[in-house]
């Protein structure tokens, strides 16, 4: 690993100031995508700013929605009651993330910033059609994720908080890679008021996006059956060593009806 | 130089670091605790899991830095001051958990955690889910599941409500 210097400041102002005094400075949340990385001497930041004292964890519920602070950790959002009740699709995402000991780290803001191709949450802020909060505007999910490894966040931009409307059923299933437990196809569908949304993570070349057919299926019908019928097409799909982009369009499918089984 | 004050195993510990030093560089070279192993240095296998302020975390994947004012337990601190072995230890002895024993640091580390986090019980299906962090290349994990649930009783003083196998 190269060597850095390394703050931890104390105030959101500071942070957004030490990230934006140099473009070589890199935010820090839970490590546990970022570490490694530097690791294998991928990235080489001249500053590394730890977003821990900036009182961005803690989840706060209403009836309407669950705000989620950035540095919210995937142990904590497993482990919540109001959301277990209210969400249980994104409880039970969380706790399926990696391992104990990565959940007890990474964070939910770490998470959304690295926009991997096969993260969980991702779909479920994209189903949710969820808000991300950050240090000087409001993103709406349909808007925050520009393809794989990219987002709507400028440089030095801080995401603080991530707000979920509540929805009437949730529910996330993912085929994981048996390796890494990252979703080699995850599939996130949330039923609210104005209809079904449908998001599909872990398949997309651009990253996560949304199965339009499902969801119109799904809002005149929500059951497995109403979408037995739909295939997915292979173009723009991922294929590596893991699965072929037919295998992963198969497994939208069959993960698509697991979780609209299970809501 | 930064400098970074963390409590391990009880004592009060102050060290001068680089910002990119790793805790798990700190114990075993700051401070000669080599009972932290590193297997993998890619967050994958959990040889070198400790706790930090209770919870385990794997300490190739954070900053030293990053514990500055927290209390850290390696596997040296988990036995009583006489000896005795913690009941984990002592299971894992006893329901031969281990061979090589270049996991079982990490593995007593992670399974201290997981049977604190659930007073309620645990499954055979969760103690398998809970060691999803730490991979053994010896054992085949059944030993390892059992020396767990050996340990729930002892650690809690009842019954384990939901045996598992
Ligand atoms: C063994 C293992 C298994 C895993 N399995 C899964 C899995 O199954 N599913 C899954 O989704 N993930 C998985 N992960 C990834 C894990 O969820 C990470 O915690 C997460 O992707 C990154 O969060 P972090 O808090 O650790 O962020 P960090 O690693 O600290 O940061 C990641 C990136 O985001 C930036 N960043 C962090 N916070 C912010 C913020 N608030 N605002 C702006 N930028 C920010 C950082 O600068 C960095 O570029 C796994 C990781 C490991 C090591
Ligand atoms: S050495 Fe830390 S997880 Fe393998
Ligand atoms: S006992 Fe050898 S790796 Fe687990």
């Amino acid at each position: 690993m190269y060597d850095f210097t390394y703050t931890k400041p104390s105030s959101i102002p500071a942070a957004v100031q030490a990230l934006g005094a140099d473009i070589e400075a890199k935010a820090l949340a839970g490590g546990q995508t970022f570490i490694p990385v530097l690791k294998q001497r991928l990235n080489k930041p001249s500053a590394i700013v730890d977003l821990a004292d900036l009182g961005l964890r803690g989840i706060a519920a209403d009836d309407k929605t669950i705000t989620i602070g950035a540095m919210t950790t995937h142990h904590q959002i497993e482990t919540s009651e109001d959301i277990k009740r209210m969400l249980p699709g994104l409880a039970k995402m969380a706790s399926w993330i990696g391992d104990t000991q990565v959940r007890h780290r990474g964070t939910m803001g770490g998470s959304l910033a690295n926009n991997d191709p096969s993260a969980c949450y991702p779909a479920a802020v994209l189903a949710l059609n969820a808000t991300i909060h950050t240090d000087h505007r409001s993103i709406a999910a349909d808007d925050f994720f520009q393809g794989m490894f990219t987002t709507a966040l400028e440089p030095g931009e801080l995401i603080t908080a991530i707000e979920f409307p509540i929805a009437e059923k949730t529910s996330y299933e993912k085929f994981r890679n048996p390796a890494s437990r990252y979703a080699m196809v995850g599939v996130f569908v949330a039923k609210t008021a104005a209809g079904v949304r449908v998001a599909v993570t872990g398949a997309g070349q651009g990253g996560v996006f949304r199965h339009t057919a499902m969801e119109q299926a799904l809002s005149a019908n929500f059951s497995a059956d109403a979408i037995t019928g739909i295939t997915t097409p292979s173009d723009g799909l991922n294929g590596d060593i893991h699965a072929s982009p037919e295998y992963r369009a198969h497994l939208i499918g069959v993960m698509a009806r697991r979780a609209v089984a299970a809501a | 130089m930064p400098q970074v004050s963390l409590t391990v195993n009880g004592r009060s510990h102050t060290a001068e670091v680089e910002g990119r030093t790793l805790l798990v560089e700190l114990l075993r070279e700051g401070m000669g605790l080599t009972g932290t192993h590193v297997g993998c240095d890619t967050s994958q296998c959990g040889a070198c899991v400790v706790h930090i302020d209770g919870e385990s975390v794997k300490s190739c994947s954070i900053l030293a830095i990053q514990a500055n004012g927290c209390a850290v337990t390696t596997i040296e601190g988990i036995a009583e001051a006489d000896g005795t072995l913690h009941p984990m230890q002592a299971m894992f002895r006893e329901h031969h958990a281990l061979q090589c024993g270049f996991c079982t640091p990490g593995m007593v580390m992670s399974a201290i955690d997981l049977v604190q986090m659930h007073p309620e019980g645990l499954t055979e299906d969760e103690i398998r889910h809970g060691l999803e962090g730490n991979l053994c290349r010896c054992t085949g994990y059944h030993n390892i599941v059992k020396a767990i649930a050996a340990a729930w009783p002892i650690m809690h003083g009842k019954e384990l409500p939901l045996a598992a196998e």
